[in-house]
């Protein structure tokens, strides 16, 4: 195992996070912020409460995942499709190391940089609704698992993508869609009973579905198949990476 | 001295059916300099790439310090450094930076006085705290070098170190790589230009069409190869060669005003003794004598006009 060139990919990687920093705490701080006064006040002040939650603490949950997902994915993709955007990947390809620790570096660095908003978010959350977290080790967990599982979703994306368009496509016209119909904003019970199934097809549902059981103890799937669901689709993601090292699809010719 | 690179008859297929290398053998012996001389599309930098594991070999074999490429990957790669031909670089992290991470990136632990003895070699120093993209096109072409020493290895593959660089950088871009020769690392570049060749290669290859058409001692090749040429320069013009000399090779040149002979140094006699006495009984009065050799560039363009003549 080369633990240097993994140690080497991380800082390289999480200096660019550092370059932008401000940014990188502002905007989801921002972006946070609005969703409460839009759904948290506007909406909130109509909905009152979901299943015994206020509206405003029901929505924390899926407000954290939407970022940390759409965050994991975006850093993820970015970071590798950079290198081979700007001929750099020649150094990764030519350097004594495995995939593993190519994964390692980059989807580590994105995923710390998801978490790092994630977290960010949670402490701007805190400030405007009162929020209490029944297990709050469960809830980091889940959100390192989200974190990592989508930046491996990401790191793929951004293997396979050939262009700009093409890096924010899938994240554009797939995860979002998918986030905002995983119940971020409302539970699958509040669907009429057609749309409730369709819904369990939504992966991202279980994510959050999961994630909101850590904080207030009530989930629309059960705990255990929240978790099953990130397992599978964490091994889906590691399956496919072996398969574009083993094969150099998109990367080595 | 041993090999350190054995490239055991390696072709490269792109997926779109075009062979890059249509199987290449070479053996590249420790501490030498090689220079791999090809026109554009021979095939020096799929060579290069299949080599340092950018790309994979379709059938053949390469080991670096007797471990395969492939199979045990870990071991060869470690052993080598790439600097490419195109000046592909992180835009906006800085020169210390960028170099620490390919140390790092090919295990090897931390080491800040090597970086910056690299730095400082390469005059590179000054500029450590400055993001890539605020440096000169040279500047950058010293960063690659300097990413692919800072990992110490013992072959190096410069892809085109002095294409489009000023004078003075070339000049620096050699004497480094004297430097390494000295401290033993086995150079490899490939270059279009043949005086670099011949000011600082060990032995010489020419590559084209994906072939190897020749790898040789730089010095034994241009002997063997060199034609040497005498250049007459007369005292009175001549219209055309006088019949008596029609015997030689010669040819006529500045409007009469001198002739040139071509003679094979290798050859038992050159003739020059007997075109002097035939031109001397043709009353032609010499004003001067000139002899040059043939430099590599010519035997370049021949070896690689020669197979498409033939085809």
């Amino acid at each position: 195992m080369n633990w240097q060139a993994v140690k080497a990919i991380y800082i390289f990687e999480m200096a660019r996070f550092f370059r932008t920093l401000m940014q990188s705490f502002i905007s989801p701080v921002i972006s946070t912020s609005l969703y409460f006064v839009v759904f948290g006040a506007a909406i909130g002040s109509r909905i009152e409460e979901v299943e015994g939650v206020s509206y405003g603490a029901f929505i924390v949950p899926g407000l954290i995942m939407l970022s940390v997902i759409t965050q994991a994915i975006s850093n993820a993709s970015f970071g590798i499709y950079f290198p081979k955007f700007i001929g750099t990947i020649y150094e990764l390809l030519s350097a004594p190391i495995n995939f593993l620790e190519i994964v390692m570096g980059y989807v580590g660095a994105a995923a710390t940089k998801a978490m790092f908003i994630g977290l960010v978010i949670l402490g701007t959350a805190a400030l405007f609704v009162d929020l209490s977290i029944q297990h709050p080790i469960a809830m980091l967990a889940f959100m390192v698992l989200t974190c990592l599982s989508l930046s491996l979703f990401g790191f793929i994306i951004g293997i396979w993508a050939g262009n700009f368009e093409q890096l924010q496509l899938v994240p554009l016209l797939i995860v979002t869609p998918l986030v905002f119909l995983g119940g971020s904003f409302y539970s699958i019970s509040m669907l009429p009973e057609g749309w409730q199934t369709v819904a369990l097809f939504n992966p991202v549902v279980y994510l959050i579905s999961g994630f909101r059981w850590a904080f207030f103890g009530m989930a629309d799937v059960p705990i255990g198949l929240s978790l099953l669901a990130i397992a599978v689709f964490t091994g889906l993601c590691l399956g496919a990476i072996w398969w574009i090292f083993k094969s150099g699809w998109k990367i080595r010719n | 001295m041993a090999a350190i690179v054995e490239i055991e008859d390696v072709k490269k297929v792109y997926d779109g059916g075009f062979a890059a290398l249509k199987g290449v053998t070479l053996n590249i012996e420790e501490g030498e300099i090689l220079a791999l001389l090809g026109p554009n599309g021979a095939g020096k930098t799929t060579l290069i790439s299949t080599i340092c594991g950018i790309s994979r070999p379709s059938s053949g074999a390469i080991r670096v310090g007797g471990h395969d490429t492939v199979s045990d990957f870990r071991a060869a790669r470690s052993l080598v450094g790439l600097v490419p031909q195109e000046v592909n670089l992180e835009p906006f992290e800085t020169v210390w930076r960028t170099v620490r991470f390919s140390r790092g990136l090919f295990g090897k632990p931390k080491d800040d006085t090597l970086i910056e003895k690299i730095l400082r070699q390469l005059s590179l120093w000054d500029k450590k705290d400055t993001a890539i993209r605020a440096l000169s096109g040279g500047m950058k072409r010293r960063v690659l070098i300097a990413k692919a020493l800072s990992h110490e290895p013992r072959v190096l593959f410069l892809d085109e170190p002095t294409a489009g660089v000023d004078v003075e950088l070339r000049r620096d871009m050699w004497e480094i790589v004297a430097g390494l020769k000295a401290d033993g690392v086995t150079i490899i570049l490939t270059t279009h230009y043949i005086e670099e060749a011949e000011a600082i290669a060990d032995r010489v290859g020419v590559i084209n069409n994906g072939k190897l058409l020749l790898v040789e001692d730089k010095d034994a090749l241009m002997t063997r190869m060199g034609q040497k040429q005498l250049r007459i320069d007369l005292q009175d013009r001549i219209a055309t060669v006088p019949p008596a000399l029609h015997g030689f090779d010669l040819e006529l040149a500045e409007d009469g005003g001198s002739l040139i002979y071509r003679y094979d140094t290798r050859a038992d006699r050159t003739g020059i003794a007997k075109l002097m006495a035939a031109m001397s009984e043709e009353g032609l009065v010499l004003r001067d004598l000139q002899t040059s050799q043939n430099s590599l560039e010519d035997i370049f363009v021949g070896l690689v006009h020669e197979p498409e003549a033939a085809a």
